[in-house]
């Protein structure tokens, strides 16, 4: 044994690597299923999308719904809203968005009511552009749902949706 | 190697205390089927869990329910594999009850893929008294949840027969040879041609059989493709670490005078 | 010990070291001077902390996703099975894996049966061990109710029912251990309750038992009391742990049989079937692990007396040191006493088959025997034994037979193999 050894002084070294790589790579395998056990399960993926009724909602007036846990405010603009929304020059947002590529219909801005600094939920009609106000630490959305001012890094997101027909909202 | 048949035949032992032939009580030999599942790399056969979905359907689904499972997992990878817009059509006509809407509201809905399969009957006690008192048994983890599994399942249903002289049947209660005490609530589910496979396949009471439990053996274990997959790659690894590690060991012991 | 002479190299080591001694820990562990002729049969103890680690580590995950509430724990099971990302793999792992952590523990304890593992001055270790193995079953017993499955419900209510064998106050017991009066949510809760907790205590146990272990250090297939360090030692590190981890690999070989390809062996179909109150299963059996307890608390026909006699199972374990009278400790030089071992083995395991068959007719009547035996092996043979056996001369180091090639076999006796295996 040790005397074939004396002739390949290397052998052992590459076992060693070898068996220590492959070990890692065993681990990492074996951990895998322990952290992705936390992400989101198939019967949560599964429930991606919501329906909302939207034929009660008046101009001026929004509602919330719960999609994927989470708030979502439907505004039905007023067209003074949509105006000052759309007056904005972009050089003057933070996170530079035209209002037209958030409101597919212009009355209707869909989007996460969740403030993009900590995820709170922001207060409809209130601050400084009477749009959306978020009360933990103060950040100004306008009536396009833009960050204007405040710590929030970004504008609130808008979800992926559709109308299905003239009363019928479908997120996600 | 003494060590290894040791260890072997405690294993053997162990197995055998959990699979007491003994106590299923002079009970015939199962009826045998190659499942095309069973083998170590052993998958399902597409075709026949989409006719087994079919015979599940058709037939079985007017009594036992499968409420684990979900209109999703049909498109689910490693089992039918129907295609989304398949799936979806199957579940479009079931009517789940969903609700309340804003008007505080229970309403009806065609069902969709994320709903669960929708059961024949609202509780076990409905189930009950429109089958005689007897429970039909929801058929999610069936397969697992009888002694012999798939072989037990599909013997059962090829397993009626007229009783014998000595046996006297109660109305509404059927003689078969493989069930438990031999009497069973359910009668003769299939017979040939009672369905007509939209594949083209002959729909005989074994084809049906064979489709059915391959579909019953999916619900209770959909994801047995993927444990098959992982346990040949797992073990083929753990075999090849084990020998390089025998020869660091070799190495490392060879620095003293000791075998091991 | 020369750990106590341990210097960290940096400088920072020392400082750190000087406040919390963690790299002399460290250094002793490596340095453990264990005996070189430990064969096979001693890497259980490396193989069973890597299952309660495997079980605290899975248990824990499953907990994330488990909900204890009688109406929902059967489906959330199914949840995990289906919906979790690898739930399945987790949970299989989890179940199979109290069954291999018990097949390791067996074997462990039939080790230290064998080897006298149990003598003075390792009395300390073995009780400790003892501890161990009884919460052990009663983690799993909880364990196995969670499910909320047929089983659990009718194993727990059997159990539980032992307790109610204590005269005067056993049914308040056995209401106080419901919460109510027959299992039920409360008492699904309380189980999942302490089958979290056990397992932690059983870690701290564990490491109790590894220290304990390090004061007089390991036994060995000879038996006898080796100077440490000394020439019939090694160190820890990479010599024992090297030959652990190889017999954990071979060990995961099984395990991953189990898991992959039948997971469900050693289960029982009716856990599958969700738990009614109504309609007790043909045959309630335990897990097989328990079955050698499940005999001999039926084998009599006393309730009262039935428990006891399977509480004293246990018992009678606890105080083997003191059982077992022979100086002697490896059954290599007790050629007697390693007929009877055999004999314990065999009637455990004829034990265990009865457990799981019905307790009628011969099966009964052989399970008495083997009850009987069973006490008769520890309270009378033992002691009695100890004090008439001829036993074999005990070499007075390790080393000589050591050169014989494998010490743990009864060849060692013979010095003429040692030159044949040079």
């Amino acid at each position: 044994m040790s005397e074939s050894d004396k002739k390949k002084p290397n052998r052992r070294d590459f076992i060693l690597t070898a068996t220590t790589a492959a070990g890692a790579v065993g681990i990492g395998a074996a951990a895998w299923p322990l952290i992705d056990q936390m992400n989101p399960d198939a019967s949560v993926k599964a429930l991606a999308s919501t329906e909302v009724d939207i034929s009660g909602v008046e101009p001026g007036q929004s509602i919330t719904v719960l999609w994927r846990g989470k708030p979502v405010f439907i505004k039905r603009r007023t067209q003074e809203e949509i105006d000052s929304a759309r007056a904005v020059d972009l050089k003057d947002l933070k996170h530079p968005e035209k209002d037209e590529d958030r409101a597919k219909d212009p009355e209707w801005l869909v989007m996460l009511g969740v403030c993009t600094h900590l995820g709170c939920v922001p207060l409809t009609d209130k601050g400084d552009y009477n749009a959306w106000f978020c009360p933990c630490h103060g950040s100004h959305y306008d009536t396009s749902g833009r960050i204007r001012k405040g710590p929030a890094p970004t504008n609130l997101e808008v979800p992926k949706y559709v109308f299905v027909n003239s009363k019928t909202i479908k997120i996600g | 190697m003494k060590k290894i048949i040791k260890l072997l035949f405690f294993l053997t032992l162990l197995i055998n205390f959990n699979n007491p032939k003994a106590i299923a009580e002079s009970s015939p030999e199962l009826l045998k089927v190659d499942w095309s599942f069973k083998s170590f790399i052993g998958k399902f056969d597409r075709a026949s869990l989409q006719r087994g979905y079919q015979v599940y359907n058709e037939v079985c689904s007017s009594c036992h329910s499968v409420k684990y499972l979900s209109y999703r997992n049909l498109v689910e990878k490693g089992g039918p594999e129907f295609s989304e817009e398949e799936a979806k059509a199957i579940a479009s006509n079931f009517e789940v009850i969903d609700g309340p809407d804003s008007t505080g509201e229970m309403f009806t809905r065609n069902a969709k893929l994320s709903d669960k399969f929708v059961m024949p009957y609202a509780n076990e006690e409905e189930a009950k008294s429109a089958n005689g008192g007897a429970y039909p048994p929801d058929m999610s983890v069936l397969v697992k949840a009888r002694k012999g599994g798939a072989d037990y399942i599909y013997s059962l249903l090829l397993g009626y027969e007229d009783a014998p002289a000595d046996v006297n049947l109660d109305d509404g209660v059927y003689y078969n040879k493989y069930m438990y005490g031999n009497k069973i609530k359910m009668s003769a589910p299939l017979s040939d041609d009672l369905i007509e496979y939209s594949d083209g396949t002959k729909a005989t009471s074994e084809q049906m059989a064979k489709d059915v439990v391959s579909f019953l053996m999916w619900t209770a274990e959909p994801h047995l493709e993927l444990r098959h997959k992982f346990g040949f790659r797992v073990i083929i690894y753990l075999i090849i670490i084990s020998v390089l590690v025998y020869f660091i060991m070799k190495k490392i012991w060879s620095r003293i005078e000791s075998k091991i | 010990m020369s750990d106590h002479d341990y210097q960290p190299n940096s400088k920072l080591g020392k400082w750190f070291n000087d406040r919390l001694p963690l790299l002399t820990l460290s250094s002793h562990l490596r340095e453990y001077p264990t005996p070189k002729n430990l064969n096979y049969w001693w890497t259980f103890g490396g193989i069973l902390t890597f299952c309660l680690i495997v079980q605290i580590v899975t248990g824990i995950i499953l907990g994330m996703h488990y909900i204890a509430n009688a109406d929902l724990a059967f489906e959330s099971v199914e949840h995990i099975m289906r919906d979790v990302n690898y739930g399945w793999l987790i949970r299989y792992v989890h179940a199979n894996g109290s069954s291999m952590f018990f097949l390791a523990v067996y074997i462990h304890i039939f080790r230290a049966l064998y080897y006298g593992s149990y003598k003075s001055p390792r009395e300390i270790i073995w009780i400790i061990g003892m501890i161990i193995y009884f919460l052990m079953m009663a983690t799993a017993f909880m364990g196995y109710v969670l499910p909320w499955g047929q089983m659990s419900f009718w194993g727990a209510t059997v159990i539980t029912n032992l307790f109610s064998a204590v005269p005067f106050v056993g049914e308040s017991i056995t209401n106080w251990l419901w919460g109510g009066y027959a299992v039920g949510n409360p008492t699904l809760t309380r189980f999942f309750s302490l089958h979290y907790l056990l397992p932690f205590l059983i870690l701290g146990l564990v490491i109790l038992h590894i220290w304990a272990l390090h004061v007089p250090g390991n036994n060995n297939p000879i038996g006898i009391e080796i100077k440490q360090p000394s020439k019939d030692t090694v160190p820890f590190h990479p010599y024992i742990v090297i030959k652990d981890l190889f017999a954990l690999i071979l060990f995961l070989i099984v395990f991953a049989f189990f898991v992959f390809y039948s997971p469900n062996l050693l289960g029982h179909a009716d856990n599958y079937i969700e738990a009614n109150p109504l309609v007790t299963p043909a045959h309630i059996v335990p897990e097989w692990y328990l079955l050698p307890f499940y005999a001999i608390l039926r084998s009599i026909p006393d309730k009262l007396f039935g428990v006891i006699a399977m509480f004293a199972s246990i018992f009678v374990l606890v105080i083997l040191p003191w059982l077992d009278t022979s100086k002697v400790k490896s059954a290599i030089f007790r050629p007697i006493y390693k007929q009877f071992y055999w004999f314990l083995v065999a009637d455990v395991i004829i034990l265990g088959y009865m457990g799981a068959m019905p307790a009628e007719g011969t099966y009964l009547i052989i399970a008495r025997i083997a009850t009987a035996y069973y006490f008769l092996h520890f309270l009378i043979i033992l002691p009695f034994l100890g004090k008439k056996e001829k036993t074999l001369d005990v070499p007075l180091n390790i080393t000589e037979p050591v050169l014989g090639g494998y010490p743990n076999q009864a060849k060692t006796k013979e010095k003429s193999n040692i030159k044949e295996n040079l």
